[in-house]
């Protein structure tokens, strides 16, 4: 399918949609059946909506509609109102978009009209510094070279400045002519590509000649951009509105959901299943009992002659009895305490990263219990393990090695006196330095030149070569103007040898502008760089050098240069501008044709840069990895730094405690082949005591992750450590995809825009605020200072956030259940008939208040302290391994509440028989029961005190005494004077003491059986931390 | 830390029980099961007719033997098996609003199914089917071996006190002063007993007790109250007249019963026995789990991981 893009051509505009953006969800209209439709697609919500319904038939509710009808609504309110917030704030910043003034062209005159009225095939003219409305395809610059400069970073993450050409068919039209142009572009039907634009232009007479001319990406500016360093750029609009890139690649990131939460709503399932046996099994027997028993008592009156629902009655009267069995206040209590600890996270002040004023942020308020299940950590490389600030170390220079003493080339005094001396190897040194790069030197209004950079390697040379005098001054097209010691040097650069990564090295050619010799300036690899030194030239000193700073830690550049002659370069240049035309195997060529100039090179010497690790890196992956995470390390940087950094943080041991396997080759057989044999040599090698890891690059990881997905799955499982170097943002998400898949809980930590995919796809994103902007930090659940503060973030965070919620989860289903056995069991002595034992008040105060509210206080619970945790990192395996909310504890919980629900029913009847069996009574005092036993319940589970909970426990305990005593001088309600009556006789208390004493008794005798003779690793820390005796360190997992 | 714990609990425990089972056993309680007794041998075979027929006396006379000295104010239960008054049908068939305020007398129609209005039309008041089955079996106790002589003051006759059988909450605001019974019992099917049309419901102290539902289907309603003490060993004559249908349904024991009351309430053995129960078993435990810690100590080997 094709688009064809008039020019300037009003009257095929209409074919497409205008340019107004809209990322909202709702409008105003839909907003209250679209967001309910969504909420009710949730199950739990459907079921209490079915529950409220049910309840408001008279016949069969057994308490007050309103006790769930209010919790309900403003639950729904609740989360209607956060969703309707966070759409108000789409759309304003939509329509700030759309409303911004751009000029376009239209009837040969230029225009001020809003953004969103642009319509495709409009001419639109962009200043500096300017955001770019919607895709454009290029067609003028202020540049007399058709070129522009553009900011990709908010579509990709990519913060260097790209260099964009105008199509040559537009070259050299100025700016009247532009107003007139017209033409057709042909081009794809929108997608979401950002690296591809396969189209063509065609410009009618009488602009040039009748030609069609291919495009490119390069041709392009695209929606979000900023244009910078160029006075102003026009373009036609090819893709507007959210038919851009931009809005084709805009998807709303689906809503995490925690291994927890997944595992709650399963347990959620079983209740109700469990629910639906328990109503069809006492509605049946209630209808059974109803028929032969009831009619014989003549005091129940049941008609004969009944309508056909009587049979439902007593079913759904069990069913809105056990209703209760699924918390309403779950729901609630869990996004409370989840906010809670996302509060914690943002509080931390040992998360707090001073050198940058960042402190810890939850961006996501809803998946801290995953960073305790946490099993696979993906981490960028540069900016997230290293600091990502590139520093020029050492160099050695013609032999002789500068820095080694202070550590810092510039400050050694060597050098400065060789620079001053115009020593000829470090001018022509630091003139490589200076040139051999793509920086763009920019001179801000106050004279002050700044560069941007590619790459960090190059910003670091440049900058060092200016502290040593050789400033690049500026780079106007193809001229440089350097100055070195006061004087001003120009060049012309001919052109540009280009990074690639077979080549491993880059030359520019310049000609000085005085002599007007030219001049080969390369720098590379060592291995890509010493090969081609001319015969003769000792090279043994630079090998050592280059050794050495690898040892260092220290990244390593050769830097060289040749002259030419005039004539050599004329006939290279020939062949080179042949082979940039060649339209098949275009690189190789040019690869060929570089090297056919880059030999017998001088070598001048080895610069060292240094890309400082984190504070405190090794460390945390050490902890981490001590705690059963596995780390992989996705980098787009080249395999060699990537395995030095692997090894200076401790990803990787060297050997022969490590061995390193390689996964390589250029096709699909070599990538095959050594694919299996990695497989092969993990499978032999996995029993052995020896930490594996495997290396591969992002070519081959395409031909894996296309073609032998299922062995490379069978690797990741085995291998517990993998760096993928040049990898791509979408091979990073990929990657993630293909760990979540094998049922891995993933973190993926990083801090630049080609992190951001992979950071939106794992479990968990981690976002470093790091030099590289905040992109991935935004993008991020999690956005945190430093790499090292991730130890506390899974560690303390993550583990506390899973044990408390592990405990708020199950606990609430424990005394929904207890009030619900109570029910059902009463249920036996009222003629299986659905009477409530419980009346509405008391039913819903038991939910809402006496027991919610003391559990809360789980959230300042610690099971270990902070210091313990760190010390002994496997602990953590309790949380990956979901050890504390499975189902099998889940079962405890559930015999728990059976447990208790008998005993409190079973001495209740058996103490209030005969002249005490008064309804009321009876009720407030298995009411009271039950909440003793909670009180001892929630103490007994809990493991540190502070007062908050001492409060939240004993003063709720206090609170339903008042409570009750508030309601019991009610003379409308109910239970007017019973409580008063109960507090006065001897018995109730006396029969609280055994209920307290028979219910908890086995408990604590189990628990303490279990501490003692089986404990787990939990409790021998514990221990270990009560005794304050030395720490023990847990041997083996 | 834990076996300390449950000694001490074992050691509260048990003296607590002990002192309740000696208060249980302080309690002398006298109970007669009369449902079938009082039938004619005759009509064994068909007791709801029996029940339901009009025309037959009822009145039942039997003797009971006093076991141990009874202590002033003795109680007097009717006792009911198999009686469901938690019944959901049953136990929300009445109207609290109408049994407090006149006013609210026509506030029938949504709790008092099926016995909210009369054949006229108009609503009943007590309405619903709670005060419809109210209990109307009478009893009158008299002393059989001790006949007053001629001078002889004896022992005073046994007359039953029916008056502050209810709660004074109940007589003072569940149960309106101004409420008069209004087409009680007057249907086709009576229920149970008639209430005097000329006494406030804040009065009737029977109907007070009887819509106090009970929680369990076996349970007693306190009767009246006798003023007098009895001697181990006395004869008394009890005097049932027996109207109460509790034939149509299996299991529906009738028993009057005659009861002194300690500190803890009627007699009632469960709450001591619990108690000395699990007190022993916790001392048991302790003593077990002491048992365990010196036969297999705590080992370095446990302080490992597994």
């Amino acid at each position: 399918m094709k688009r064809f893009v008039y020019i300037n051509d009003e009257s095929y505009q209409n074919d497409y949609c205008d340019n107004q953006i809209s990322n909202t969800k709702y409008t105003l209209w839909n907003f209250l059946p679209k967001n309910l439709w969504e909420q009710f697609r949730r199950f739990m919500n459907q079921y209490f909506l079915l529950i409220a319904c049910l309840q408001l038939w008279s016949l069969i509710t057994p308490v007050n509609p309103a006790s769930t009808w209010g919790p309900l609504i403003i639950i729904f309110a609740v989360s209607a109102t956060k969703e309707a917030w966070d759409d108000y704030n789409r759309y304003i910043s939509d329509k700030q978009a759309n409303e911004k003034k751009v000029w376009i062209v239209k009837n040969g005159a230029r225009k001020h009209i809003q953004a969103q009225d642009i319509r495709v095939g409009n001419i639109v003219w962009i200043r500096e510094n300017e955001e770019v409305p919607c895709d454009l395809v290029l067609t003028g610059t202020s540049e007399p070279q058709g070129i522009c400069h553009v900011e990709t970073a908010a579509l990709d993450g990519e913060i260097d400045l790209k260099t964009r050409v105008i199509p040559p068919t537009c070259a050299g039209l100025d700016a009247e002519q532009l107003h007139k142009i017209k033409g057709v572009i042909e081009c794809p039907i929108p997608d979401k590509d950002i690296r591809r634009f396969d189209a063509n232009i065609r410009l009618f007479p009488p602009f040039i000649d009748n030609d069609i001319c291919p495009l490119t990406i390069n041709n392009t500016l695209l929606q979000s951009c900023y244009l910078r360093n160029t006075e102003w750029a026009c373009g036609v609009a090819v893709y507007t509105g959210n038919e851009t890139k931009l809005g084709m690649s805009r998807g709303v990131p689906e809503p995490k959901l925690t291994a927890m939460d997944a595992m709650i709503d399963k347990l959620t399932g079983a209740i109700f299943l469990f629910q639906l046996a328990v109503v069809v099994v006492l509605g049946s027997a209630g209808n059974v009992w109803k028929d032969t028993e009831a009619r014989k008592q003549w005091y129940v009156k049941y008609d004969d002659d009944e309508p056909w629902y009587q049979i439902l009655v007593i079913p759904l009267r069990f069913e809105l009895l056990c209703s209760i069995m699924i918390p309403i206040s779950i729901k609630v209590s869990l996004d409370f305490v989840k906010s809670l600890y996302a509060k914690f996270i943002d509080w931390d002040e040992e998360m707090y990263d001073k050198e940058t004023d960042t402190p810890a942020h939850a961006a996501n308020t809803a998946i801290s219990e995953d960073l305790g299940q946490v099993e696979y950590i993906l981490t960028d490389k540069t900016g997230t393990l290293t600091e990502n600030k590139m520093i020029f170390r050492r160099c050695c220079i013609g032999g002789t090695l500068y820095g080694n003493e202070s550590g810092d080339a510039l400050k050694d005094v060597e050098l400065l006196n060789a620079v001053a001396n115009n020593s000829p190897h470090v001018i022509k040194f630091l003139t490589v330095m200076a040139l051999c790069n793509t920086v763009i030197p920019i001179k801000s209004p106050s004279g002050q030149i700044s560069y941007k950079a590619q790459s960090q390697d190059e910003d670091a040379l440049v900058n060092a070569a200016s502290n040593l005098h050789m400033v690049l001054v500026s780079k106007n097209g193809n001229n440089a103007e350097i100055h070195f010691n006061r004087r001003v040097v120009q060049y012309e650069i001919l052109d540009v040898l280009e990074f690639t990564s077979d080549r491993k090295r880059m030359s520019v050619l310049i000609s000085d502008s005085e002599s007007g010799k030219i001049f080969l300036l390369s720098k590379g690899a060592d291995e890509a760089i010493l090969p081609l030194a001319y015969s003769g030239q000792q090279i043994k000193t630079f090998i050592d050098a280059v050794d050495k700073y690898a040892q260092l830690g220290l990244r390593t550049l050769c830097l060289a240069w040749r002259e030419l002659g005039l004539q050599e370069y004329l006939e290279w240049s020939r062949l080179f501008k042949e082979a940039n035309s060649a339209l098949i195997d275009r690189e190789w060529k040019v690869a060929e044709v570089c090297q056919k100039l880059e030999h017998t090179l001088d070598i001048l010497g080895i610069s060292a840069i240094e890309d400082r690790l984190q504070a405190g890196v090794p460390e945390t992956i050490e902890i981490l990895r001590q705690s059963g995470i596995n780390f992989w390390m996705l980098t787009g940087d080249k395999q060699s730094t990537a395995i030095q950094i692997a090894l200076l943080c401790n990803l990787i041991s060297s050997e022969p405690k490590g061995q390193l396997l390689y996964i390589n080759g250029k096709t699909e057989d070599e990538v095959a082949r050594s694919l299996e044999r990695v497989l092969l040599t993990m499978r032999i090698t996995s029993s052995e005591p020896k930490e594996l890891a495997f290396v591969v690059d992002g070519w081959a990881l395409e031909i894996i992750l296309t073609r032998y997905k299922e062995a490379f799955t069978e690797l990741a499982v085995l291998s517990k450590t993998a760096i993928c170097c040049r990898v791509t943002p979408s091979q990073k998400a990929q990657l993630v995809k293909l760990l979540k898949s094998c049922d891995y809980r993933t973190l993926a930590i990083g801090d630049g825009g080609n992190d951001v995919r992979m950071i939106q796809q794992a479990h968990i994103g981690v976002g470093i605020s790091g030099r590289e902007g905040l992109q991935a930090a935004r993008a991020a659940d999690y956005s945190i200072g430093k790499f090292r503060f991730l130890k506390r973030l899974i560690l303390v965070h993550g583990r506390y956030s899973y044990n408390r919620t592990a405990f708020l989860s199950q606990y609430s289903f424990y005394k929904s259940l207890l009030i619900c056995f109570i029910q059902i069991l009463f249920s036996f002595v009222s003629g299986i008939a659905g009477t409530s034992l419980f009346n509405s008040v008391s039913l819903m105060a038991y939910n809402v208040f006496y027991t919610s509210i003391p559990v809360l206080t789980t959230v300042l619970d610690k099971d270990l302290s902070e210091r313990t945790v760190t010390q002994n990192p496997e602990i953590l395996l309790y949380c990956q391994a979901g050890r504390l909310l499975n189902p099998s504890t889940f079962a405890g919980w559930f015999g728990r509440s059976l447990y208790h629900a008998i005993v409190v029913f079973l001495i209740t009847i058996h103490v209030y028989a005969n002249e005490k069996s008064e309804m009321e009574e009876l009720s407030m005092v298995a009411l009271s029961g039950s909440i003793w036993l909670q009180a001892f319940v929630v103490t007994l589970e809990m493991n540190s005190f502070t007062f908050v909970q001492f409060l939240g426990i004993w003063g709720n305990f206090a609170a339903f005494y008042i409570i009750n005593f508030g309601i019991s001088s009610i003379p409308s309600a109910g239970m007017y004077t019973i409580m008063f009556r109960l507090c006065r006789q001897p018995s109730y208390w006396i029969t609280m003491l055994l209920i307290s004493g028979v219910g908890m008794g086995p408990v604590l005798a189990l628990k303490y059986f279990r501490y003692t003779y089986s404990p787990s690793a939990i409790n021998i820390l514990q221990k270990a931390e009560r005794s304050r005796g030395p720490m023990y360190t847990l041997v083996h997992l | 830390m834990v076996i300390p714990v449950l000694a001490f609990v074992g050691l509260i425990f048990i003296p607590i029980g002990l002192a309740c089972i000696v208060s249980s056993n302080k309690v002398v309680e006298v109970v007669y099961r009369y449902d079938t007794k009082c039938v004619p041998g005759n009509m064994l075979h068909n007791k709801v007719a029996y029940i339901q027929n009009a025309s037959i006396d009822k009145t039942c006379t039997r003797t009971l033997k006093i076991p141990r000295d009874m202590k002033r104010p003795i109680y007097i239960y009717y006792q009911l098996d198999k009686f469901y008054q938690n019944h959901r049908r049953y136990s929300t068939s009445r109207s609290d609003a109408q049994l407090r305020e006149p006013k609210a007398a026509g506030d029938v129609a949504e709790f008092c199914k099926p016995e909210a209005f009369a054949a006229n039309g108009r609503p009943i008041v007590p309405c619903g089917l709670i005060a419809w089955s109210l209990f109307n079996d009478t009893y009158s106790f008299a002393r059989r071996n001790r006949l007053p002589r001629d001078g002889d003051h004896g022992p005073p006759p046994l007359t039953v006190s029916k008056r502050g059988i209810s709660w004074p909450s109940e007589r003072g605001h569940l149960f309106g002063k101004n409420v008069f019974p209004r087409n009680f019992q007057n249907g086709s099917l009576v229920g149970g007993g008639q209430l005097d049309p000329r006494k406030p419901l804040s009065e009737q102290e029977d109907l007070m007790v009887w819509m106090r539902t009970a929680a369990l289907p076996r349970f007693r309603k306190l009767y009246g109250r006798m003023e007098a003490d009895l001697v181990a060993g006395e004869l008394i004559t009890v005097t049932v007249r027996n109207s109460y249908n509790s034939y149509s349904y299996a299991g529906g024991e009738k028993a009057v019963v005659l009861s002194t009351a300690g500190w803890l309430g009627g007699r009632n053995g469960f709450l001591g026995r619990a108690y000395v129960v699990v007190g022993m078993a916790c001392f048991l435990l302790a003593l077990l789990l002491t048992l365990l810690c010196l036969v297999f100590p705590m080992k370095e080997e446990h302080l490992l991981l597994r």
